[in-house]
């Protein structure tokens, strides 16, 4: 039956049995992550154990998507009793069913332990690493079963949709949209608003809105976990913005690799197809909109959009020069509106609660709230959503719970293979579009790795430009040819043969590849070598000038001659007596670090 | 009548311009006087050809405005834009663009088959490159020596995509595309098969537009020179039309310059027993032709029917339109019937055994090649051609034997297979080879004397043209296409019987001969394809015979050897059969 009415909303909504009717819901993380930990054996097990005892109408246990701890992971979160257990197998399914299930006693050594106060902290809610999040673009991410359509309807979905069109015109959705200030959250930060003024102003026959769900950055998880948790969030969003731009098909450009958020999506559409979210006469009006899926082949360069639309239109994913940008000319040669999937999410939250309340949040140019996988050398790290305006510090501290052995931060990248590192000094940045340019960082689509002082910096540089220099469509020179030049320098340099004026030809081919590259990805692909340079310029010269160490030494103050290094060592070149302090002969030495993970002082000092 | 469009204003290193909106920076510039060097860009507007993917990114120019750096030959002038053109960031991003291209580069040039007519050299010259300052692995493939016309190294590809946009989009041959990622990215075939594997037709387009040695005409010189050397060889040469105007380019003369007596003389010089003309075949062809049109017409044979005289234009229709293999006239192309009938009726006449023949024909195009390789044109274990050489290989030649070219005297082609007529003239053009046809066919079937030979509606260079000419009662509806791209429309159109003709004229190239894969490098400038059209039609205007059938030497090769156009020993010397060759 199509759904045509708030009645019909409501009605589908009570379809979804009811959460009180159950004595205990467990929520069990689906995400990738934890997928990848066993959790769908985990689940099987559970479910099966539940089933034997009958259990189904008193344990209500939902597989869903990134519960977002993933540092954590597998984990899972018990209601009413707020209790979650972390870091599962399977071999802790027993005691979790025999003790919390049956019998309601909690299993003390499967709660998380906050390492930085060295406390067990039970109930989520009062994590550190969830405190200072605040959810909108995630708002359903972990708390919903993702294949449920009716769980998604209970969370008002659909109902901005609604609303959209029974109650407003195209333009008014957009002027909404627009006076909230979300700006896109593919890594650029073009207002979208203006973006879908834009591509609506246009007159064509047809226009298309697409989603850019190409996440490919390296450590960035965000958009998947969002389609894997909250899927029916994104397809109501593009059916909203079909509807703002004039356009009677979407299309989700997606990785053909994301296969476990591909399932949920296909579903969602199904569902929302069988709903009549999609189809004609959406909510009885003359509107009809379709959704399309198109896989793609994994390509970063697909990412950036024109190389997107190319790719969908089946020809080499290349990009193509802008102007005409896709709002004028763009799939098919028709005005295309190109969002990224958290761009699109926040959509309908925008318009249930309006864009006063959105624009509310966050800082004077950017608005809203902005998602960051979250990874490094921290103690928590998982995916987080965090106020435009939130500081560094708060982020690498407060939620993060700073370095987990206690050691310096040295930098945090962020922005993934386009982006920079950013210092301790600007770690009181409030972190916006604006004030991350300012300093020479982007944005990006929110990758953000947090890296201590044992971190080398000019190996992390050279780990991001293997990565586009690998994924360079080779269209232009300064992309195809010189990216690969920055990178023999690298490998130069690192292996002790290069020389100083390497410094100055990485600086001067740098600065000419973001000059002159034609798209998105070779502009910014030299950001991660040229802001290791400005920051940690002492660290590319101890390779250009070949005074680097490359072994590793022992601090006398901390050896206690224990041997262990020693007896590790696979080339034999720590010598010493028992209890006396050991040294390290350095020409000897391979820098293969056992003698590191050896030492129960922390008395080896890395290279 | 072309609208006038909008006039806009921008300014080019603070000088003023106005140009029509939609222009290029690079127009604006030009505009100015002020040169912006180019690489990968390629503009022949005139035949429907651009390139104009901003990828080498060596025409950079800064927009004052943005502060950013633009590609010149894509970046549309916007209304009020500033531009600087040497602005510090625009020189060096140019520089550092064309060091990069350098650095992953063959510094072979003084033996490159590019050596001074390549556009990589002569930028590096104008920009003053004398140091690479970055280098690092290059491109190490092998070269494909494989197919019968065209030889690819890559490890010279730049990548700027005009053979790209010449196979894909003007020819829509499709063998060419580019293929990997990131440093590995080439211009390859499909799975990296051999030229020789694929649908290649071999217009050699994409030679002719390449920047740099990365594709050339295979080298066939060497065993030409060893033909000539060869004391029991009598080797014979022909020439045809449109090496005659276009020759001259490769030692100094303007475009559309006439050099028929000098190439006569210097092939001559070089050693050559015989020199004969194509034209006179290219008449014979006509005869050949009209009698079959006439045929098809009078006894409900298959129409249109499509000359044949263009051999990519045959490659692509075997490969890519199987089913329309009985369209295309059986007759053989001028070449072909030329080597056959040195051969046969200059071997009978002058009682030289045909196994001592060498033929060696001097052509505009690089498929000719292939043509003369192919077994259809074997006669009794002896191929009608031997040996085909470019106007480029032809050119080089010359220099090779310290030839001065300038000052060589006129000569007159030798007797027997020299004559010809202003109709075979004009096969070096696209719409010559129907308007040589129409010419015959009216005076065939009307008998009664055609007065003005000027077909003036099948000329020009739009990509394709339709005439229709009233010869007695018929209206003969005549279609003609040059490029492949536009001859691709065309059959589309006859195949879904949107369209009805009775005969079409094919070429592959841009303007048809004039402007062949095998022709001196025009660099993007169209206006030398017009000089050597032009010198065509002169040179068809200035002759006394101007109709095929008027040609006393074809006539008399009639009455002593052939009979009559269409006779089975006609059959046996100058038509030939076709079949389906479709590859990748």
């Amino acid at each position: 039956m199509p759904i045509k009415t708030r009645e019909d909303l409501m009605q589908l909504k009570a379809q979804l049995p009811d959460e009180t009717s159950y004595r205990m819901t467990i929520l069990l993380c689906g995400g990738t992550s934890c997928l990848s930990s066993e959790s769908d054996i985990i689940d099987e097990m559970l479910r099966e154990k539940i089933e034997k005892n009958h259990l189904e109408n008193e344990v209500n246990l939902v597989k869903v998507g990134c519960l977002r701890f993933c540092g954590e992971g597998p984990i899972m979160f018990i209601s009413p009793d707020d209790i979650a257990y972390v870091r599962l197998t399977i071999k802790d399914v027993s005691d979790i069913f025999e003790q919390h299930i049956l019998r309601g006693h909690i299993v003390d050594r499967l709660l998380y332990v906050d390492g930085a106060q060295n406390k067990t902290v039970p109930a989520p809610k009062d994590m550190d690493f969830f405190k200072k999040q605040q959810r909108i673009a995630l708002r359903n991410v972990g708390d919903i079963d993702p294949r449920s359509i009716e769980a998604y309807v209970a969370r008002e979905g659909y109902e901005a949709l609604r609303r959209c069109i029974s109650d407003m015109r195209a333009d008014e959705v957009i002027n909404v949209v627009r006076k909230s200030g979300l700006r896109g959250r593919g890594g650029g930060g073009f207002p979208t608003g203006l973006k879908w003024a834009y591509t609506a102003s246009v007159k064509s026959d047809e226009k298309y809105v697409i989603c850019n769900a190409d996440e490919g950055d390296p450590g960035a998880f965000m958009d998947r976990s969002i389609i894997e948790g909250d899927p029916h969030s994104l397809v109501e969003a593009m059916i909203i913005a079909g509807y703002a731009n004039g356009a009677s098909e979407g299309h989700i450009y997606i990785r053909a690799e994301y296969a476990i958020s591909i399932e949920p999506l296909r579903l969602a559409i199904d569902k929302a197809r069988e709903h009549g979210f999609l189809g004609t006469h959406i909510f009885g009006s003359e509107f009809s909109f379709d959704i399309h899926i198109k896989l793609g082949a994994g390509a970063f360069v697909c990412g950036e959009e024109t190389a997107l639309i190319r790719s969908m239109e089946g020809h080499r994913g290349e990009p193509d020069k802008k102007p005409p940008f896709p709002s004028e000319s763009g799939f098919r040669g028709k005005p295309t509106s190109v969002n990224n999937v958290e761009t699109y999410v926040n959509i309908p939250a925008i318009i249930l609660r309006g864009a006063d309340w959105f624009a509310s949040i966050g800082t004077e140019r950017s608005k809203g709230t902005k998602v960051f996988a979250l990874a490094g050398q921290l103690r928590n790290i998982g995916l987080v959503e965090v106020p435009m305006g939130t500081t560094f510090r708060e982020i690498i501290y407060d939620i993060g719970g700073g370095h987990p052995e206690g050691k310096q931060i040295k930098a945090v990248q962020i922005g993934g293979p386009s982006g920079g590192v950013i210092t301790e000094d600007f770690f009181d940045t409030p972190i916006d579009y604006d004030s991350l340019i300012a300093i020479g960082a982007m944005m990006g689509s929110g990758g953000m790795i947090v890296m201590d002082e044992d971190s080398d910096m000019v190996e992390i540089a050279k780990f991001y430009l293997d990565f586009t220099q690998d994924e360079s469509c080779g269209k232009c020179t300064p992309c195809r040819i010189g990216t690969k030049r920055m990178y023999e320098i690298l490998e130069r340099l690192t292996a002790m043969e290069g020389d100083p004026q390497d410094l100055e030809r990485l600086e001067t081919l740098g600065e000419n590849i973001k000059n002159a590259s034609l798209c998105g990805l070779g502009q910014t692909a030299p950001n991660p070598v040229l802001s290791t340079m400005k920051f940690f310029r002492e660290e590319y010269e101890a390779y250009a000038y070949r005074t680097k160490r490359t072994s590793y030494l022992i601090d006398g103050k901390q050896c206690i001659g224990c041997t262990k290094c020693a007896r590790v060592c696979p080339v034999d070149c720590i010598a010493g007596k028992v209890r006396e302090v050991h040294t390290i002969n350095e020409n000897d030495c391979i820098a293969c670090g056992a003698c590191y993970d050896a030492c129960p002082t922390n008395a080896i000092v890395k290279p | 009548m072309k609208l006038i469009d909008k006039m806009i204003q921008c300014k080019i290193n603070g000088i003023t311009v106005n140009v029509e909106a939609g222009s290029t920076v690079l127009d604006a510039a030009e505009k100015a006087g002020i040169h912006v060097p180019t690489l990968c860009h390629l503009d022949l507007h005139d035949v429907g050809i651009v390139n104009q993917n901003a990828n080498c990114r060596v025409c950079m120019v800064e927009d004052e405005k943005r502060g950013t750096l633009v590609p010149s030959c894509a970046e549309k002038v916007t209304d009020g834009m500033r531009i600087q053109t040497d602005s510090l960031k625009a020189v060096m991003a140019r520089r550092t663009s064309l060091e990069l291209l350098l650095s992953n580069h063959p510094q072979d040039c003084l033996t490159c088959v590019k050596n001074l007519d390549c556009e990589l050299q002569s930028l590096a010259y104008e920009m003053n490159i004398k140091e690479i300052h970055y280098h690092g692995e290059k491109m190490s493939h092998p070269k494909d020596l494989t197919s019968r016309g065209i030889t690819k190294d890559t490890n010279k590809c730049i990548m700027c995509r005009r053979c790209v946009t010449m196979c894909d989009e003007v020819q829509t041959v499709g063998v060419l595309s580019p293929l990997k990622r990131g440093f590995d990215v080439v211009v390859a075939t499909a799975f990296h098969l051999d030229l020789g594997q694929t649908s290649c037709t071999y217009c050699g387009q994409c030679v002719s537009v390449c920047p740099t040695g990365a594709l050339a005409e295979m080298n066939d010189a060497p065993k030409v020179w060893r033909a000539l050397n060869d004391k029991q060889n009598h080797v014979v040469v022909q020439v045809a039309p449109a090496v005659r105007v276009a020759v001259g380019e490769m030692f100094g003369y303007a475009p559309g310059e006439i050099s028929t007596g000098k190439v006569v003389s210097g092939l001559r010089r070089l050693g050559f027993d015989k020199v004969f003309d194509t034209n006179f075949a290219a008449d014979l062809t006509i005869i050949e032709e009209a009698n079959e049109l006439i045929n098809r017409i009078e006894t409900g044979g298959t129409l249109p029917m499509l000359t044949s005289c263009c051999p990519a234009w045959v490659q692509f229709i075997e490969a890519q339109f199987p089913e329309l293999l009985s369209v295309p006239s059986s007759c053989k192309s001028p070449q072909q019937m030329m080597g056959a009938v040195t051969k046969s009726y200059y071997a009978d006449k002058t009682g030289i055994d045909p196994k001592d023949i060498v033929m060696v024909s001097i052509m505009p195009c690089v498929a000719k090649k292939a043509e003369a390789a192919r077994e259809e044109f074997n006669r009794q274990g002896l191929q009608d051609v031997d040996f085909v050489l470019t106007t480029r290989e032809f050119s080089r030649m010359l220099k090779e034997a310290a030839i001065d070219f300038k000052k060589l005297p006129e000569e007159s082609f030798d007797e027997l297979l020299g004559e010809s007529t202003g109709a075979a003239t004009i096969f070096g053009t696209t719409g010559g080879v129907i308007e040589a046809a129409t010419r015959t066919a009216y005076e065939m079937v009307t008998g009664k004397e055609l007065k003005d030979v000027n077909f003036k509606q099948m000329r020009g260079l739009e990509g394709i043209r339709e005439a229709q000419v009233e010869v007695g009662d018929v209206t003969l509806r005549i279609g003609i296409a040059h490029e492949l791209g536009n001859a691709r429309k065309l059959l589309e159109s006859i195949r879904d019987g949107k369209n009805h003709f009775d005969a079409i004229e094919i070429m592959a190239c841009p303007g048809g001969c004039i402007g062949g894969g095998g022709q001196p490098y025009h660099h993007g400038n169209t206006d030398i394809l017009k000089k050597r059209q032009q010198a065509l039609y002169k040179l068809d205007g200035a002759m006394k015979k101007r109709k095929s059938h008027e040609n006393d030497m074809v006539m008399k090769l009639y009455e002593d050897y052939l009979e009559k156009p269409g006779s089975p020993k006609a059959h046996e010397l100058l038509h030939t059969t076709y079949s389906t060759k479709a590859r990748i």
